[in-house]
């Protein structure tokens, strides 16, 4: 058996499971936030009502809460539901909420691994799509809608078709200027948006061996975009340490066999990597930077879950150090102590110094949300992850995906730009 | 089950255009409704009539986790999603949640069905006969599970113990 093989027969009580075998899993943790949280309410209002026990949850201390979505409240109705959140926290018993305001805060999918909330070979389930994001610590890492994990919160399992597996095999070490996001836009742009529909989509090879943890999770977290069920990297030795120094300890490292099956192989050189995009209105709709039209930008956003992690800060730093922004542009760290640390490594004086709004975390802008959404014919780049009509605000604006080296480097010039040329 | 087709053709039908992010603060349902497929057709709700059907390409439903898109397109009326494939979430969600049923169709009830058409889904055949054109094509089985669920009348309704 592959990874998720495994993880999938250990969470079933079955010594083995293959591809299409339907399963109701255990799981071992399961989020929602201040979209789904209140979303999951509404299920449980409706089951009351249907004469289904509402009353308590299967296990408190397996399920976690982030606020994320329209925090800092952006209006009256996301001020409520974030009071919602927390009175269902607290009748139910639930002591991980990270609130914000209240110290360590951020997008769910950074909290996951900045708070080592999921470990290597859990079976993982969150109120949002982008839960795929964790897969690279190791885990079998899989969004779900309110229904489902209202399932999840009150019987502690949920069912699965097993997947089948598309292996994705990274040779050799990315050159300084290509990152993760690079990569996974020049997957996504070979195999479709819905190229990895319903499938693992799984990481490995030397490539992979020699990026860091964050790098891997930039990975996972756009396995969404392939329609993937879920991303997943095999643990090692960067992802025990890695959540060690975050305060995890014993560790399930799940790997699969040396015979396990992939029902379909891909290779790429990292050598042969370039910075890339994803134009309007597709994340499938790639090109190399090299190939970018030459449009007016209007605003850069460097944040979410999928480019504001301390990496990804970093990486935009580089490029954005002694010199100044030519448009509008945005940084918004994706959790609180990436925050603090942009903070004591000097990064947020060389944003501001850049002329950069630093802004707190927040999915915000990325879902078309609140703080910094796009006007009617506005051009963005962005370092999020879809770029459909409207998801970031009007729906005639318009979203360029790309790493954030790409969204830094066009934050200086105003038009798509090539890293290299600043570096 | 008879309805009505309003369709959509194209592929990646996303859950941005189906209701877009700023109404994800929105948890009630009546008032979600009437902001279905803002994104891509402002006047799907003035409309989209009780027991409508939709038909669109490849990929429908793609994009995020949000059940807001099953519970706006069915608090409109709308009882089935006629599409050449969907994105899993959706189809889960639509499903476990009962809002609606997700048919996968061939390309050739993807040609042959036009906007306004009137058809009738015979879950039990795998058929879908359109009356107005008098054609009738094949629709993909739903697998075990799917079927055992949307009998029941949603996850919760359905007992895996008794299998």
């Amino acid at each position: 058996m592959n990874i998720v093989e495994k993880i999938l027969a250990r969470g079933s009580g079955k010594s083995s499971v293959a591809p299409d075998d339907v399963v109701f899993a255990d799981v071992d943790k399961v989020m929602m936030h201040d979209v789904s949280g209140p979303g999951v309410l509404k299920v449980f209002d409706k089951l009351r009502k249907q004469g289904i026990p509402v009353d308590k949850l299967w296990d408190p201390t397996k399920v976690w809460v982030a606020e994320d979505h329209f925090v800092p409240s952006a209006d009256k109705m996301s001020a409520e539901n974030i009071v919602k959140l927390s009175n269902f926290t607290k009748q139910y018993g639930i002591e991980k909420h990270f609130k914000y305001g209240m110290g360590q805060y951020g997008i769910c999918h950074t909290i996951s691994h900045e708070e080592a909330m999921v470990m290597p070979g859990d079976v993982y389930v969150g109120g949002d799509s982008h839960t795929n994001t964790t897969g690279a610590l190791g885990a079998f890492a899989c969004g779900l809608g309110h229904t489902d994990i209202a399932y999840v919160l009150l019987n502690g399992n949920i069912w699965f078709k097993v997947p089948e597996t598309y292996y994705f095999k990274l040779n050799g070490k990315l050159p300084d200027h290509v990152m993760a996001k690079d990569v996974i836009l020049k997957i996504i742009g070979d195999i479709g948006n819905d190229g990895g529909a319903y499938r693992t989509m799984q990481f490995g090879g030397s490539g992979i061996d020699e990026m860091s943890v964050e790098s891997r999770l930039t990975l996972c977290n756009m396995t969404t975009e392939a329609g993937a069920k879920n991303g997943i990297v095999e643990p090692d030795q960067k992802v025990v340490d890695y959540l060690s120094k975050r305060g995890a300890t014993n560790f399930n490292l799940v790997t699969g066999d040396s015979d396990a099956e992939y029902s379909k192989i891909f290779e790429y050189e990292s050598s042969e990597m370039e910075p890339m995009i994803s134009k309007p209105f597709s994340p499938d709709n790639t090109c190399v930077v090299g190939e970018a039209p030459s449009v007016e930008l209007d605003k850069s956003y460097i944040g979410s879950c999928t480019g504001a992690k301390y990496e990804d800060l970093e990486a935009a730093a580089k490029i954005l150090k002694g010199r100044k922004v030519k448009i509008r542009t945005e940084v918004l760290p994706a959790a609180i102590s990436i925050y603090q640390r942009a903070m004591e490594n000097g990064l947020l004086k060389i944003f501001l110094d850049a002329g950069v709004t630093v802004g707190p975390p927040t999915c915000g802008a990325c879902c078309g949300a609140h703080m910094g959404v796009l006007a009617k014919d506005e051009i963005c780049i962005s370092t999020t992850n879809r770029n459909f009509p409207g998801r970031m605000g009007h729906v005639e604006s318009q979203t360029y995906l790309s790493s954030p080296m790409v969204a830094a480097a066009s934050a200086v010039t105003g038009k798509i730009t090539d890293p290299r040329d600043l570096l | 089950m008879k309805g009505n087709i309003i369709k959509y053709p194209r592929d990646n039908i996303d859950t941005d255009v189906i209701i877009p992010g700023q109404y994800l603060k929105v948890h009630d349902y009546a008032e979600l409704a009437t902001h279905a497929m803002e994104g891509l057709d402002p006047d799907f709700h003035s409309k989209v009539k009780e027991g409508d059907f939709i038909l669109s390409g490849k990929n429908f439903g793609c994009g995020s986790s949000r059940e807001h898109a099953p519970i706006a397109l069915s608090h409109c009326g709308v009882k089935a999603i006629l599409a050449l494939s969907f994105a899993r979430i959706f189809y889960r969600n639509s499903v476990d949640g009962a809002f609606l049923l997700p048919i996968e169709i061939d390309q050739d009830a993807y040609d042959g069905i036009s906007e306004g058409d009137e058809i009738d889904i015979d879950v039990s055949k795998n058929e879908i006969k359109n009356i107005t054109k008098n054609q009738t094509y094949k629709m993909k089985p739903f697998s075990e599970i799917i079927g055992k669920i949307i009998a029941a009348g949603g996850l919760f309704k359905y007992k895996p113990d008794q299998d």
